[in-house]
């Protein structure tokens, strides 16, 4: 679960989580990119009072902490939906009917890519291929992988979790 | 899975792998010979004959580049007189447009990295291991650390394996998303929590990589032919090959077939035959052409059906076997178009460290962009011919990714220049049209950037 209230510092469970990476690298930064996605797996998304949090806590700058951060297409720098919804937009989706696909969930969902829904259910983003060409199209909803989505899987797809909410 | 090969000794990667996709577990993977050569190779056969044999393989990187993976290997110091770590790391990110063979084996039989692993780290005495997967693949990842977890319990990972004095942990780091990472030197960067810019070369990774230390990356479906082949020795690797390459090959398809999928087949199989698995195209499309092996490699057309699937038989033919998972291009889908979502991705996925890409790469997709939306003149495609003979040069980048991103846009226009003139010269495509009715194109940067940069919420 996300919550969109501001820690100011980190919490006892994402400290022992950032600390059991630390306890096999050979020094503090270099465990950036794992303690930014424990803090985001909590928190949905990384603010920047737990960027500021975790740079002081990895004894490194947060300038240079949110340099790496924002290289990174999947570390969030804004609020998040409580599910991302990851659309493949690669070639072979593409080829399958990705663009139809994008107008049919943006319609559905009221939002376009990059945005998120105003009940803060979902965020839209395009993903680079997900390494399932043969399923094509495919999307990530939250931690799930959905294959061969056409029309009518889609709005199964969301009708199931909205009945399930 | 292939049908045609059931010796599962002729199919060493898939022998575990079942229809139905389930996961073989650490029990299924032992009652099918699986940690036999852990148990046959360390503390009773030295690392040394270990090189050896994997260079009499002829065993070549299958993650795309090709390069023999003994010869790779050999550049490791063994006499090391710095004495600290040494790291294998294996290349899970599995990004390429159209390429989803890592992933399958993976999923369904994690093990079979693990003693991949196991015996290479031996081979080459690295003492820590890292699995770097791409965010995405959650099952892969999960199965993997539980696999992990069961080879602790059974003394196959950790301090002394087996009693033979040799150590090895293995780690798994999930990555944050980004396609530059799969470069090695990028993914030694992401691996000491940087950005994933790659390094200049030399100092190469095997002298100087991860944390100053030698280190070796490999692909996953490298590193799991490699028990295989000090189990069962060079020679019956050679022997899998059909050509002068050696061993398998997972081959695959996606796009307008019947059935796309993923094959372990011979390397070497003619691309007909692999095609005829797929069950050929699917009605009411013809086949116009097709990238060989993933989003980064050059076109080839049915004239091309009949080579062998080999490095050197694709290369000569004007371009890569890459990952060898192939798209196809229908006759219903526009090459232009193709080409833009290709160069858009690279664009996208450029890390920014060099100008050629970094600015080279989204000014070629704007190109191609008013191409398609009917703004193009013919000194665009003058444009983008410069562009195709500055930055898809070797040696004006600062890695191979721009490079990449050029060899479906030259051979695109080469083999499909009828495409490009019917937007030049119509502004209107009835194929792009039957893609995207609406008329409407989404920026891949404004999308993926939205959340990370704050553009939008």
């Amino acid at each position: 679960m996300m919550s969109s209230q501001i820690i100011p510092s980190l919490s006892a469970a994402e400290l022992a989580d950032i600390d059991a990476e630390i306890s096999h690298a050979p020094y503090k930064a270099a465990v950036a990119i794992d303690a930014l996605k424990i803090v985001q797996s909590y928190r949905g998304w990384v603010s920047d009072e737990s960027l500021k949090a975790i740079a002081q806590h990895l004894e490194m700058s947060p300038a240079e902490l949110d340099g790496i951060a924002t290289f990174y297409n999947l570390i969030f720098r804004q609020p998040v939906g409580e599910q991302v919804i990851l659309l493949c937009n690669s070639v072979t989706c593409w080829i399958k009917g990705y663009e139809q696909i994008r107008e049919q969930i943006s319609q559905h969902l009221g939002v376009g890519l990059g945005e998120t829904t105003t009940d803060k259910a979902y965020t839209f983003l395009p993903v680079t291929c997900l390494g399932a060409c043969d399923k094509a199209p495919v999307m990530m909803v939250g931690d799930e992988l959905h294959e061969h989505i056409d029309r009518n899987d889609l709005t199964q797809i969301f009708r199931s979790r909205e009945q399930a909410q | 899975m292939s049908t045609q090969l059931n010796d599962p000794l002729t199919r060493p990667l898939t022998k575990n792998i079942r229809e139905d996709r389930r996961p073989t577990d650490m029990a299924a993977y032992e009652a099918n010979d699986g940690y036999q050569s852990l148990h046959s190779t360390l503390g009773k056969r030295s690392p040394a004959d270990c090189l050896q044999i994997i260079k009499d393989s002829n065993l070549r990187g299958r993650g795309g580049a090709g390069f023999p993976t003994g010869m790779k290997w050999s550049f490791v110091p063994m006499e090391d007189a710095t004495p600290g770590h040494k790291y294998l790391v294996c290349n899970a990110d599995e990004m390429e447009p159209g390429t989803f063979k890592d992933r399958w084996l993976l999923e369904c039989d994690p093990h079979q990295l693990i003693e991949g692993m196991i015996i290479s780290a031996y081979t080459l005495q690295a003492d820590i291991g890292y699995i770097f997967i791409r965010s995405e693949y959650l099952l892969a990842a999960q199965l993997l650390r539980e696999a992990i977890a069961d080879c602790h319990a059974k003394g196959y990972l950790g301090d002394n394996i087996l009693g033979s004095g040799f150590n090895f942990e293995l780690h798994v780091h999930a990555s944050a998303g980004r396609y530059i990472c799969g470069e090695e030197t990028a993914l030694i960067n992401s691996l000491e929590g940087k950005r994933a810019n790659p390094r200049a070369k030399p100092p190469f990774p095997q002298v100087s990589g991860l944390w100053g230390r030698p280190t070796i990356v490999n692909n996953v479906e490298t590193l799991c032919n490699i028990h295989h082949i000090v189990q069962h020795g060079a020679q019956w690797f050679q022997n899998l090959g059909i050509g002068s390459d050696a061993g398998t090959k997972l081959y695959g398809i996606s796009g307008r077939v019947n059935k796309p999928g993923c094959w372990e087949l011979p390397i070497g199989t003619p691309i007909r035959d692999i095609f005829a698995l797929a069950g050929g195209m699917e009605q009411g499309y013809e086949l116009r052409g097709f990238l060989p092996g993933g989003g980064s490699t050059d076109f080839l057309t049915p004239e091309h059906l009949d080579l062998a699937m080999d490095y050197d038989t694709i290369g000569k033919a004007g371009s890569r076997m890459g990952t060898g998972t192939m798209i196809v291009l229908d006759d219903k889908t526009c090459a232009v178009g193709f080409v833009k979502n290709l160069v858009e991705f690279f664009a996208q996925e450029s890390c920014g460290f060099c100008t050629p890409c970094r600015d080279g790469l989204p000014w070629s997709a704007q190109v191609l962009d008013d191409i398609q939306q009917g703004r193009g003149t013919s000194e665009d495609m003058n444009t983008l011919a410069r562009q195709i003979g500055f930055i898809g040069a070797i040696g004006n980048t600062h890695c191979a990714l721009a490079p990449g991103a050029m060899e479906p846009l030259a051979s695109g226009i080469q083999y499909f220049r009828e495409d490009f003139e019917r937007h030049l010269n119509n502004g209107h495509c009835p194929l792009c049209h039957e893609h995207n009715p609406k008329g409407k194109h989404d920026s891949q940067h404004k999308g993926q950037q939205g959340v990370s940069q704050g553009v939008a919420s």
